[in-house]
């Protein structure tokens, strides 16, 4: 009896847990679904504020400080589409604590140097002219090490063609050069398998939308 | 067994549908300090996933199924978080009204900026970055040629320096990573104005206080500029340059750990090709050359501290001769050798507990031989009876150490207090040698100890203060002297803000006036200074009043030759003016300008004025217009200066049983000058290239307009003769390149 009453007891507590973790991961995967489809500076913010909520409430994980970041510096370039670059600073600034905290929980991973990439790359478009010089080594330097930590990740070729892409020919942009990246990114992104359905796996509809842009 | 799982299952279900069915909502708005709704703000229930985001009008509304003593937090950058503990039971619910207040934050809060310019990539209130000080025409790379085009400077074309609303050019000190730095400028040659030493690229900061500047600094009446060295360099990199003037190098080497660096520079500049070309004024025996080497080490000692070592020798010399003014078909002749050394070595650390550290000290060595003489129609020494005098040998040795400790304390916020001394030592060492080969020396030795303190006080976003205080002790004139400072700004708006500052500021006098130290005491500056600044991204708007008092000013009684010396303190004076300044980078597409205009009202009297009057380095009325445009599709970058000044007084002066009298006086034209210069980068972006290449062509006055920047007298007051630059024009070309030397920048250029 004693014996049976322990095993209910374990068992009860393995539910608990698990649970916990699948609490975790659906919040997550309703948060990444959301993530795929958002395109507005609000939509963002609200899924920054969603993913750094879990973040701070699981404490050990890395996945939702990487997309509180990702959520915050792709608000940031939102605004720097809509040609609101004044208000870049205050939103991609709440990005770098962020980073960090994915950092010191996951050690050299190739994806939080995109994002490091994403972040320096995003604070330079806010007054290019003055922060170019500096920020521009830091940014490429970033995103040699994410390639140099994982070379058959599908999102370095995408930020290689959008930096070809954006920068204007006579600064040494090249549109067909991009093209061939972004190609070379969605071979990739055939390949990529990500760890499982809560790991990185965006980027590909932007590299078929960058193609569609090149003629 | 398998009943008794099924039941746990069954069991965990239900209370699980349970939970999810008691809700407790929680709603409400969240407003700042004017009520204002603030959106975006993140609301969370601590250590859960439940919570919002406010939308535009600041409401907020999520329902959560967690129980018991919760916290609920609303926070955002910037904005100081509210935290409320919450006792959530079975379909509670909240309102919140949530008023969340500003933090005092660097981003946001006002900054002091009363009587100072800031160039710097980083501050907000700066109003050039350090590539305005390389690219600004006519500025050919010195640092305070650039500075030349803010206001509250003088266009003084025929001596070096920058003299500041009024004051001389010794009234303006330089200080670089916090130590005092003497001979910051070329050794001067008579009515030549000479370059500053230091290459504006080992800079990464630069503030220009033309007046009421910190307790931190002291021994200047009008000026502080302050220059603070760069940190580690982004990569390793070389350099080469080539000019008609001389060729450069340097290497620059970042450890792979980027914790350390070094690196140096050796420049040879000769300007005999180029006097062959461009005729001077002066006929040169000795062109000018100059061998000039740099040296520097720099190590990170933790996250926040840093140790800089900066090296500087300098090895030059130039000789000329000229029709002498003195004498008709004679010629004055000037030889002038130079050897200059500086050393810098600085440490700041952040400590913990808020404290910080910044510990620096300096040594410099400089000489001077100088050499002059009269020549006849044959190039032949000679020494004529009357002007033996003229005929002279000066050997000036200089010994400077200066040493600094700054601590400083965060107090709450951003309001800090910051404390610390200062030790000047300068031993200044004369040898003159008259016709006769007499020697005639002496040494002026000089320990100036120093104890200051400030602090800032940070009341809100909007308002701050600084209030310090130094206090001096002169060993050489056993003096000493307390110097209050204060200032205090407002934020009159997002981007707009109002400062005022004032200072009493001390200095000795110069040591060129002295042969004993007699009863003298410092002389005296009292600055008065109000600004409004209005600051974006696209456009600064300066606006600045001020009036300085002069006190205890240095009169000069006796002369030997035509030296004055110092006799009293009984000179006076005073300066009131106003300036603006415009800088505009957005109206005019791809084009940046500023304008520059000062009124100055000053008189003083001092050294042998027989009264108070306008000083002939002082002009009522200057301007300055800066434009830089860069054509990205030629790669190449124009620049342009316009400078303008009206005419400055002249005055001859001399000495007539003891009074001090006028021989002759009067106004010069106006001054005007046009300089243009060119940076074409053909390399610029280019991929793959790892290397960076910069060709200049500058023209300094390229309109050949006449400038006159005073007069000068024969000793008898007989002959009168225009003070002009050595040259009409004057036209620099170089090539220089920086290329990486390891592997990291090639990476990083490929992936440019």
């Amino acid at each position: 009896m004693k014996r049976i009453f322990l095993s209910a007891a374990l068992a009860l507590s393995f539910i608990a847990v698990n649970a916990q973790s699948d609490r975790y991961k659906s919040a997550m995967e309703k948060l990444i679904a959301t993530l795929d489809t958002t395109k507005t500076v609000d939509g963002y913010t609200e899924l920054g504020n969603s993913f750094q909520r879990v973040a701070e409430a699981e404490k050990t994980q890395w996945l939702p400080y990487y997309y509180a970041a990702l959520a915050t510096v792709s608000a940031a370039n939102n605004m720097f589409v809509t040609g609101q670059t004044d208000k870049i600073d205050p939103i991609v600034d709440k990005a770098a604590p962020l980073i960090a905290k994915a950092e010191e929980l996951q050690k050299d991973n190739s994806e939080i140097f995109i994002l490091k990439k994403m972040y320096n790359t995003a604070k330079m478009m806010a007054d290019p002219m003055s922060r170019y010089m500096e920020l521009s080594p830091v940014a490429a330097e970033a995103l040699a090490t994410a390639k140099k930590l994982n070379p058959e990740n599908p999102r370095v070729p995408l930020l290689e063609g959008q930096d070809l892409f954006f920068t204007p020919e006579q600064f040494g942009g090249d549109k067909n050069e991009a093209k061939k990246k972004f190609e070379e990114a969605l071979k990739k992104f055939e390949a990529f398998k990500p760890a499982d359905n809560l790991a990185p796996h965006w980027g590909k509809d932007q590299a078929t939308y960058f193609i569609s842009q090149i003629k | 067994m398998k009943l008794l799982l099924t039941t746990a299952l069954s069991l965990a279900a239900v209370i699980s549908s349970q939970l999810a069915n008691s809700q407790s909502v929680l709603k409400g708005m969240v407003t700042n300090n004017k009520s204002k709704p603030l959106p975006g703000i993140n609301i969370t229930l601590k250590d859960t996933y439940d919570g919002a985001t406010t939308d535009s009008l600041g409401r907020f509304s999520f329902s959560t199924t967690e129980k018991g003593e919760l916290t609920l937090v609303a926070s955002s950058t910037g904005l100081k978080p509210f935290e409320q503990v919450l006792k959530l039971t079975k379909d509670s619910s909240y309102n919140f009204a949530i008023q969340l207040k500003a933090e005092i934050t660097e981003l946001s809060a006002v900054v002091v900026t009363a009587g100072t310019f800031e160039a710097s990539d980083k501050k907000r209130t700066a109003v050039l970055t350090p590539i305005d000080v390389a690219t600004t025409a006519g500025a050919n790379a010195d640092v305070t040629a650039a500075l030349k085009t803010l206001p509250g400077t003088q266009q003084v074309g025929e001596s070096e320096g920058l003299f500041v609303r009024g004051g001389t050019a010794a009234e303006t000190k330089t200080f670089i990573d916090g130590t005092l730095v003497n001979n910051f400028f070329y050794s001067s040659i008579p009515n030549i104005s000479t370059r500053s030493r230091f290459s504006p690229f080992i800079f990464k900061g630069t503030v220009f206080s033309t007046g009421g500047y910190s307790a931190l600094y002291g021994q200047a009446l009008s000026s502080a500029l302050v220059l603070e060295t760069i940190d580690l360099p982004e990569q390793s990199a070389g350099s080469l340059g080539f000019s008609p003037l001389g060729i450069s190098g340097g290497l620059q080497k970042l450890a792979k750990n980027k914790k350390f660096s070094w690196g140096f520079n050796y420049d040879y500049t000769n300007l005999w090709a180029v006097f062959k070309v461009l005729k001077q004024r002066q006929d040169y025996i000795k062109e000018p050359e100059y061998h000039t080497g740099d040296a520097n080490f720099r190590f990170k000692t933790s996250a926040t501290g840093m140790v800089k070592y900066y090296g500087y020798f300098s090895r030059n010399k130039l000789g000329f001769r000229e029709n002498s003014i003195d004498s008709i078909g004679y010629k004055d002749r000037f030889g002038l050798k130079n050897f200059n050394m500086y050393h810098n070595l600085s440490w700041r650390e952040g400590l913990s507990n808020g404290w910080k550290m910044n510990l620096g000290v300096s040594y410099a060595y400089n000489q001077d031989d100088i050499d002059g003489g009269m020549q006849n129609s044959s190039n032949q020494d000679v020494v004529l009876q009357g002007l033996e005098w003229k005929d002279f040998g000066l050997q000036s040795k200089g010994k400077y150490f200066n040493a600094k400790a700054v601590f400083e304390k965060r107090i709450v916020g951003l309001s800090a207090a910051r404390f610390g001394v200062e030790y000047n030592n300068s031993n200044d060492n004369p040898n003159y040698t008259d016709y006769t080969s007499q020697h005639y020396d002496f040494t002026i030795q000089e320990h100036l100890k120093s104890v200051f303190a400030e602090t800032d006080i940070y009341l809100t976003n909007a308002l701050a203060a600084k209030v310090g205080g130094r206090f001096e002790h002169s060993a050489l004139f056993d003096r000493s002297n307390i110097a209050p400072r204060a200032s205090l700004a407002y934020k009159l708006g997002k981007e707009s803000q109002a400062s005022l500052a004032y200072g009493m500021f001390y200095q000795n006098p110069e040591t060129r006036y002295l042969r004993s130290v007699g009863n003298l005491d410092f002389a005296k500056a009292t600055h008065y200074v109000a600004q409004y600044l209005k600051t974006n991204k696209n456009i600064t708007a300066r606006f600045e009043v001020f009036y300085k008092k002069y006190d205890n000013l240095v009169k000069t009684g006796t002369q030997y030759n035509n030296d004055q010396v110092a006799a009293n303190n009984n000179g006076f004076g005073d300066a009131k003016g106003i300036e603006v300044f415009w800088r505009d980078k957005k109206t005019i597409k791809n084009l940046d300008y500023w304008v520059s205009y000062s009124y100055l009202d000053t008189k003083r009297d001092f050294l042998n004025f027989p009264t108070a009057m306008q000083p002939s380095f002082a002009a009522k009325h200057t301007g300055s217009l800066v434009m830089k445009k860069f054509v990205t599709a030629w790669k190449t970058g124009f620049n342009m200066t316009y400078t303008y000044s009206s005419g400055r007084p002249y005055y001859n002066i001399y000495n007539d049983n003891g009074i001090n009298k006028f021989a002759d006086r009067g106004e010069t034209d106006d001054f005007h000058n046009v300089s243009f210069s060119l940076n074409y980068l053909p390399k610029l972006f280019s991929k793959g290239a790892n290397k960076f290449t910069v060709l200049v062509l500058s023209v300094n006055n390229i309109f050949g307009i006449k400038q006159t920047y005073g007069y000068k007298y024969s000793y008898n007051s007989i002959r009168k003769e225009a003070i002009v630059p050595p040259s009409r024009s004057f036209v620099f070309i170089g090539l220089f390149m920086s290329f990486g030397v390891d592997n990291t920048e090639n990476v990083i250029n490929s992936n440019l």
